[in-house]
């Protein structure tokens, strides 16, 4: 890569940066909820994205290494207070609870974490291919699942945790109230998630295009080309699933800590099933794409909330029905599937749409 | 440089391979012919890697005092030695782009960590120069320097062939297989490619061994042929004896 790119792509981030503390300031506090997750959901896409879409190993044990993140978040951060109250049905192991470290800390933690299990189960089943591996990784998911239902000394079982501490702004608007007299008011600090989505992207890319990248691409295309070509893949696969394990564990606690509670019915399939949505959409293998399919997915999944409750639909009223808004996501991931099919970048499909009514 | 053995391969109670000898010297072009289904890709297969030979063994000695024995060994690990193929139904990174094919060749030589690869160290900033250089040289090699930003599968079909062999010898091979690379060529193209196939022999110091069916091709480059029937081999020696060799005529043609 050339000087000039790099410091292209050096000002854009910066930019990027300065871009989400303002929008932290400007919008309300539900906005910046719903940011926080566009960013949450940006690091969970391009972590599956390169585990299926740049290496093409279709795994569905996404859930089960957010849950990893999540968990080691989660009690690395909570208060030893928070974490008495929270394990009232069995103590925590007294040496866990105990246990606090800072926040950046106790991401890379949950990212680690998720990593050495990625590296683990990766291991042995990304030695089979397509349907086989995507069975295998699935039940891993929900093996870890049923685990930490059952270690409740550590995770506080089905109960879950509750009470994690949320990342807020509050003392810089405090500051900033003091010493200008704005009148701020405090809300999530969109830093955390913002500026991990912002290194995610970037190691992604850089990831991508460097010799590596390519050689994940080439097992994608050809695996029998590939290692035709001296390219390991036992090597390669579990290295590529390995650092999706570590990004889908750092979404996972940053996920964690913008909920503030968690417990192991969050981590079910559905999860997995979202971010395939995500990756889908945005097209497989497209790092843009994922960025911009993350953002639609996580707007929509809360502007399509009323199709939840029940609709007035001027002649009649009807009853809740909890899960529609899925029903919608299914049809779009279906159209879109269908409309794709080969062709992987979302601006292709909008000009073949565009030109299929143009024509017309 | 190779010895092969006596080697078998069998698929269940089919024997696709029986009892194969060859042997390919340092330079030399070495011609693999046979009928349909003589068992030609099977050999080459076992070659590389992708087969485990049921019987024998290969040998694979790519200089003096260096030598492998090439049956317990990956594809992968084959390739690092210094063998690399081609393919009969041409296997390129169709979505990828035709620098990116060849750029993918030279990673099996990569020195740099995946770290040191992702923050652009130094020492991969280097190494990736040098990758750029050498693809564009094979590129420019194969006359597809033009093409480089294409997709490999939009290429028309004698180019992907070429690209394939660029791709292949950018792995940096002492021993080249070709998988019947004229396959779909016409005269004009078969007559290009023999020549090309002479010219990166001398430049890269190769020694080649190729399946092909066309005649013209085998009989105008190889230094010697072994021929196949059924698994087994049936003759071998310059190609002025094979063409004279009542088993091989008979092996393609039959007899009343």
């Amino acid at each position: 890569m050339e000087k000039k790119n790099l410091t292209k792509y050096l000002l854009s981030m910066i930019l990027a940066i300065i871009v989400i503390v303002v929008l932290n300031f400007v919008l309300d506090n539900y906005k910046i909820r719903i940011l926080n997750l566009c960013f949450i959901y940006i690091v969970l896409g391009l972590s599956l994205n390169l585990i299926y879409g740049f290496t093409g190993l279709f795994s569905l044990g996404h859930a089960g290494f957010m849950a990893i993140g999540a968990y080691t978040v989660a009690i690395l951060t909570m208060t030893q207070e928070t974490k008495q109250m929270t394990y009232y049905m069995e103590p925590m192991v007294p040496f866990l609870e105990s246990l606090n470290t800072p926040f950046i800390v106790a991401v890379l933690a949950g990212g680690l974490m998720a990593a050495l299990f990625g590296f683990l189960i990766g291991a042995p089943v990304l030695k089979l291919t397509d349907d086989y591996l995507a069975i295998a990784t699935l039940g891993f998911s929900e093996i870890i699942r049923i685990v930490i239902i059952n270690m409740q000394s550590i995770t506080n079982g089905a109960l879950g945790l509750k009470g994690i501490p949320q990342k807020t702004n509050k003392a810089i608007v405090d500051f900033m109230n003091d010493a200008f007299g704005l009148g701020l008011r405090p809300s999530i600090n969109l830093l955390w998630a913002g500026v991990t989505a912002v290194i995610t992207i970037a190691f992604i890319y850089l990831l991508i295009e460097s010799s590596y990248g390519k050689a994940f691409k080439a097992i994608r295309e050809d695996e029998i080309a590939a290692r035709s070509m001296g390219i390991n893949l036992f090597k390669h696969k579990v290295l590529s699933f390995t650092i999706g394990s570590f990004f889908a564990g750092v979404g996972g606690g940053l996920l964690a800590v913008s909920l503030g509670t968690i417990d192991p019915t969050l981590f079910k399939f559905s999860l997995t099933w979202n971010i395939i949505l995500i990756v889908v959409l945005g097209g497989m293998g497209n790092i843009k794409g994922s960025i911009v399919s993350a953002c639609i997915v996580t707007i929509a999944m809360e502007a399509l909330r009323f199709l939840d409750e029940p609709l007035n639909l001027g002649f009649m009223v009807t009853e809740a029905m909890p899960g529609l808004r899925m029903v919608v996501f299914s049809i779009i991931l279906m159209a879109a599937v269908i409309y794709k099919k080969d062709d992987s970048s979302i601006k292709s499909t909008l000009e073949k749409v565009r030109g299929r009514y143009a024509k017309n | 440089m190779l010895k092969i053995n006596n080697i078998t391969m069998r698929f269940g109670g089919v024997v696709a391979v029986n009892n194969f000898t060859a042997e390919i010297n340092k330079n030399e072009i070495i011609g693999l012919i046979g009928p349909n289904g003589a068992g030609k890709t099977t050999v080459f297969n076992m070659v590389t890697g992708v087969y485990k030979p049921t019987e024998g063994d290969i040998i694979f000695s790519p200089s003096e005092g260096e030598s492998h024995s090439v049956v317990d060994l990956r594809p992968d690990q084959i390739a690092k030695i210094g063998i690399c193929r081609t393919f009969q139904n041409i296997r390129l990174f169709k979505q990828l782009s035709v620098m990116d094919n060849v750029f993918i060749g030279n990673h099996l030589r990569l020195k740099s960590s995946l770290l040191s690869s992702v923050f652009r160290l130094p020492n991969y900033a280097k190494e990736e120069k040098e990758i750029y250089e050498k693809s564009k040289y094979l590129l420019e090699k194969v006359g597809l320097y033009e093409e480089r930003n294409e997709k490999a599968h939009s290429l028309p079909y004698g180019k992907q062939r070429r690209l394939e062999i660029a791709r292949a010898l950018a792995t940096d091979p002492t021993l080249l297989l070709l998988d019947e690379p004229a396959a779909g060529m016409n005269p004009q193209e078969t007559q290009e490619l023999m020549e090309f196939i002479k010219k990166i022999k001398d430049e890269f110091n190769l020694t080649i061994f190729l399946i092909e069916h066309h005649m013209e091709v085998v009989m105008g480059i190889c230094d010697r042929i072994y021929v196949l029937d059924h698994g087994a081999h049936i003759a071998d020696g310059s190609p002025k004896d094979i063409q004279n060799n009542p088993k091989v005529i008979e092996a393609y043609l039959g007899v009343d």
